[in-house]
């Protein structure tokens, strides 16, 4: 039953495997997009260049500094993270009042800047990160050969996003902001700092995409433009998804990767343009994204 | 035909002794000087057009030149708008590198509208020279058949038959895997199947399963830049090479094994025309452009603007002024003479013909240190280098 | 989720008098003077970029400061126009008038069916799924056998206006441009000052009021996205004549976000905003252009100080300054 246009199952299932595992950075990155949305209202444009600046600030770190990979994952998401909420502090919170397409013109601008300044600094062929020692090498599952870096991948990448979901969905802090994405004046009345919780959600959301950053780095070189392109495909990821619920941005971001995959198999020349291809069909049949509420 | 240009040289020369006045030659280089090609053509291939006319002392021949230089982003738009307001404006007589086909073409076009000179150095599409060759333009240093012919017939020779390809789906990786195809065949090769990805891509673990799966000896890599540079640490990373294929990369140049490191690159089989540790004169050369170039050795892109300006200033010697037709006949009548690429010349379509290289990348474990990289496999002499001429389909070619 | 407004989106400027205020009458000549002198000063086909950008902001300009929605996709109409127009005069040999009109007929179909999508969501949504049709132009493109994909389509001839005027010459070239472009600017002048484009305002400026009002909101919404996308059309298949090429550039979506750029920058929702933000942009562009990245960074940096300092644009803000909407 597998035998769909002389593709042999195994390749089928490894073409499957991979799809998830691109679907993991899709779903880290509309995850992070998700939150900020939820909470900000804004759509961060930045998101891509944030992700860039992971890779490199992971790359940076074992250049100039030597630290690896692991302490990588922990410090490198804190520190763009912080930049994040510098950003938010001084810029995107004084546009709250104004209409919200200004907080993604004002994100779109930062992405160039961000852009433009590593690709003076770095140039854009893409420098080298190599994977960690305790994850090179791979395992042989009979159907194909699978890195065990990108088996992590795919591993980190559910768990921070099963972690984000609970944090959100099932924790008094979690309802603190969703409290406050329904009606901050209230939430604000009760005594909570919903500046703060604003911007650290920002911070978070921007954590987030320096996580999938790092993550990446080993896999594909260090590019400057690594995030631009991304970032437009995680668009259209949401919009599939809808806004309303932070597990839609989850399983859309994993859905969406497995169907790519498969599109590479049977229609390789159609494998980037396919998720708008679902976007356009989605938006014919339920406006507001597969997860989404109707405003 | 030679000898009313021989003629008429020697009466351009005979006139320029008489008058004894200086020229004054612009010459635009033009490139990628903040993208995927900087490194291998950007600022260092400004730093070899100045050298070549230090090299030929032009002051003291009573030529000024002038250098100028752009950024076209290997964009058509870019380099068509600044080629010409070049020519228009600011008075450029030559327009030197410009890789990336698409802007090539784009340059070649404005040349020929304004009757200027077009020597490029960068480009690979071998059309410049076949189906789109123009009067004005010369193509200096390689292009996709010399590759696709080097390479494919070398691997074959060994005894690789069977290949598959990873083609960027554009007009680019598309040439490159039918040429390539074409070689392997007549070499008594098999292509077992090609999967052809979005241009650009990030990911080709999918694609690479699927050669991985084709059951193929080589898998040529018809695309070029961060493409390929990605496809072969993928390669490594899901362990293609470790379980017997072979990769052949058909556009790679040295700055791309720079990147990739001898790690992952090892083992590569690739043509160039020209690489810094050939000879003692390469190796003179290269060591003065490291100097200025940041310790970077140079590429054969850079070495092909070097060569390309030094026959040119020649030109302008020997005929005494600026009129193209002149130089034009000058450069095709003469062989050229360098030290890079020691002697070459240049054919009725604009194609200059001189040795090609196969090289193989060493493992870490033969190399020195920093930027000793190939191993030399095989010289392809000048004449079985490039695509015959009369099979070019160029309509200067009688 | 919020309900979002699209209030607040532009400065809105001062009431409007009925009818052509006199002080946009003086500066329209006065434009044009500069305009017909401007050849003979200034490299022809350098003014002639200007040009087609300004009537490309324009266009956007009608979409966003009229119709209050912020297309980020606005480059798939300019590109695939620029295509349509290149290959007509390029492959079929057509003279550059049909060539022209061939382009916008394909920027407006475009329009009309990514239109009728698109006006399904609002705001942001709005924003990211123009953005998203945009790419999948851009992937059509770099495919599709009659673009060229990276080469784009080249040595496109500017051919004989009518069969008659030969358009070699920068020149004359530069006059046929001018008529063009004024006409269209003349004609979006026109769109906004009609019933139609009051209606647009009141739409933009509160959306259940119109409709309550009985107004068919998503048929005026599809209708100016028609318009914005025609003449976005028709800068972009313009341009292709001029610089007798089209490529990839003129789909990917930066060119999205720079025209974007030349209406925030110039000022949103004003008549002659869009022009400056377009001579300026391109100005610095060309004279930048050595700097490599630097253009990028520093076109981040105007985004960044436009939307933080002076959301008005510097047409709004003289116009404020002037207290007369311009």
């Amino acid at each position: 039953m597998f035998e769909l246009l002389g593709i042999p199952p195994q390749a089928l299932f490894g073409q499957l495997l991979l799809g998830l595992i691109n679907g993991s950075f899709y779903a880290l990155l509309s995850l992070g997009l998700a939150v900020i949305f939820g909470l900000l209202n804004i759509i961060n444009f930045s998101h891509g260049a944030q992700y860039m600046m992971g890779a490199f600030v992971a790359w940076m770190l074992m250049t100039y500094a030597g630290i690896n990979y692991w302490w990588a994952l922990l410090i490198v998401p804190i520190v763009v993270g912080a930049t994040g909420v510098v950003i938010e502090r001084v810029m995107i919170a004084r546009l709250y009042h104004l209409d919200h397409l200004y907080g993604l013109l004002l994100t779109f601008g930062l992405a160039l800047i961000i852009q433009g300044l590593f690709r003076n600094q770095y140039g854009v062929s893409g420098l080298p990160y190599s994977i960690p020692t305790e994850l090179s090498g791979g395992t042989n599952l009979g159907f194909m050969f699978l890195p065990n870096y990108r088996a992590w991948v795919v591993v980190a990448s559910a768990v921070v996003c099963f972690g984000t979901w609970f944090a959100i969905e099932k924790t008094k802090l979690g309802a603190y902001l969703r409290a406050a994405t329904e009606n901050p004046v209230l939430v604000g009345a009760f005594g909570i700092n919903v500046p703060r919780m604003i911007t650290l959600t920002y911070g978070f959301g921007v954590a987030l995409a320096a996580l999938a950053g790092v993550l990446a780095a080993p896999i594909y070189s260090v590019n400057p433009n690594m995030g631009a392109d991304l970032i437009i495909v995680v668009f259209a990821v949401v919009v599939i998804g809808g806004m309303g619920s932070i597990l839609g941005a989850i399983l859309t971001g994993f859905g969406l990767g497995i169907v790519e995959g498969l599109t590479r198999v049977f229609y390789p020349e159609a494998s980037s343009v396919v998720i708008f291809v679902i976007m356009a069909l989605v938006l014919l049949v339920k406006p507001a994204g597969l997860f989404g509420r109707t405003a | 035909m030679k000898l009313p240009i021989l003629i008429l040289a020697t009466a351009a020369s005979l006139l320029m002794a008489g008058t004894a006045m200086a020229t004054d030659i612009k010459i635009g280089v033009l490139n990628d000087r903040s993208g995927t090609y900087a490194d291998l053509s950007g600022e260092g291939s400004v730093i070899a057009a100045r050298m070549a006319v230090e090299d030929f002392d032009a002051a003291t021949k009573g030529i000024n030149v002038e250098i100028v230089s752009a950024d076209h982003q290997n964009k058509p738009d870019i380099a068509s708008t600044i080629a010409r307001e070049w020519y228009d404006q600011d008075g450029v007589d030559m327009i030197a590198d410009v890789p990336t086909s698409s802007a090539a073409f784009a340059v070649n076009d404005v040349t020929r509208d304004k009757n200027k000179i077009f020597m490029d150095s960068g480009a690979g599409s071998a059309d410049l020279t076949g189906s789109k060759c123009s009067p004005n333009t010369v193509h200096w240093t390689y292009d996709t058949w010399a590759l696709a012919h080097g390479t494919g017939s070398a691997m074959v020779q060994e005894g690789f038959k069977k290949w598959f390809f990873i083609t960027a789906d554009y007009a680019f990786g598309q040439a490159l895997e039918k040429d390539t195809s074409a070689v392997v065949t007549a070499a008594g090769g098999e292509v077992l199947g090609a999967v052809r990805h979005p241009f650009p891509g990030t990911d080709f673990s999918s694609y690479l399963l699927q050669a991985q799966a084709s059951g193929a000896q080589v898998i040529g890599l018809a695309n070029a830049g961060g493409d390929t540079v990605n496809t072969i640490k993928q390669a490594a990373e899901f362990g293609i090479t470790q379980a017997g294929q072979s990769l052949a990369g058909l556009l790679i140049f040295i700055t791309d094994v720079h990147a990739l490191g001898l790690e992952t690159a090892q083992g590569l089989v690739l043509t160039e025309a020209f690489y810094w540790d050939l000879n003692d004169e390469t190796r003179a050369w290269s060591k003065r452009f490291a100097e200025q170039n940041g310790g970077n050795m140079p590429t054969m892109v850079q070495a092909g603007v070097y060569g390309s300006v030094l026959h040119y200033l020649k030109a302008v010697e020997a005929t005494g002024g600026k009129d193209t037709a002149a130089l034009m006949d000058w450069m095709k009548a003469n062989p050229s003479q360098d030290p890079l690429f020691g002697e070459g010349t240049i054919r009725a379509d604009g194609r200059h013909v001189h040795d090609m290289y196969l090289f193989k990348v060493k493992s870490p474990a033969e190399s020195k240190g920093p930027w000793d990289y190939y191993n030399l496999m095989a010289t392809i002499p000048a004449k079985d280098a490039f695509r015959p001429l009369a099979e070019g389909g160029c309509d200067l070619v009688k | 989720m919020t309900t979002q407004s699209e209030t607040g989106l532009v400065a809105a400027p001062a009431a409007r008098p009925v009818g052509t205020p006199r002080h946009h009458v003086i500066i329209f000549f006065v434009l044009l003077a500069l305009l017909l002198i401007a050849p003979f000063v200034l490299y022809p086909v350098f003014v002639m970029k200007v040009l087609c950008f300004a009537l490309f902001a324009s266009a956007l300009n009608l979409l966003l400061g009229f119709g209050g929605l912020l297309s980020f996709g606005h480059a798939a109409f300019f590109g695939s126009a620029s295509y349509v127009a290149a290959h007509a005069a390029k492959v079929w040999g057509l003279n550059p008038e049909i060539a022209i009109l061939l382009g916008v007929g394909a920027a407006a179909l475009l329009g009309l069916g990514i239109g009728a999508l698109a006006i399904r969501r609002q705001g942001i949504y709005f924003a990211m799924v123009t953005l998203a049709f945009a790419q999948m132009v851009y992937f059509i493109a770099v495919q599709a056998p009659f673009t060229g994909g990276e080469d784009g389509i080249q040595a496109v001839p500017r051919g004989r206006l009518f069969g008659v005027i030969d358009l070699s010459s920068d020149f004359t070239l530069y006059f046929v441009v001018l008529t063009i472009v004024v006409a269209a600017l003349l004609g979006i002048y026109r769109i906004i000052h009609s019933p139609f484009g009051q209606v647009l305002k009141a739409i933009r400026d509160n959306e259940p009021r119109s409709i309550s009002l009985g107004y068919k909101v998503d048929r005026y919404k599809l209708a100016v996205f028609v318009m914005s996308a025609s003449l976005a059309g028709l800068a972009g298949a313009t341009k292709a004549i001029v610089f007798q090429l089209s490529s990839l550039t003129d789909v990917y979506w930066s060119m999205s976000g720079e025209v974007v750029l030349m209406t925030l920058l110039g000022g949103m929702g004003t008549v002659f905003g869009p022009l400056v933000g377009a001579a300026v942009i391109i100005t610095m562009e060309n004279y930048l252009a050595g700097f490599g990245a630097w253009v990028t960074v520093i076109q981040g940096v105007i985004f960044v100080a436009s939307v933080m300092l002076f959301r008005e644009g510097i047409i709004g803000v003289i116009a404020k300054w002037l207290k007369k909407p311009l």
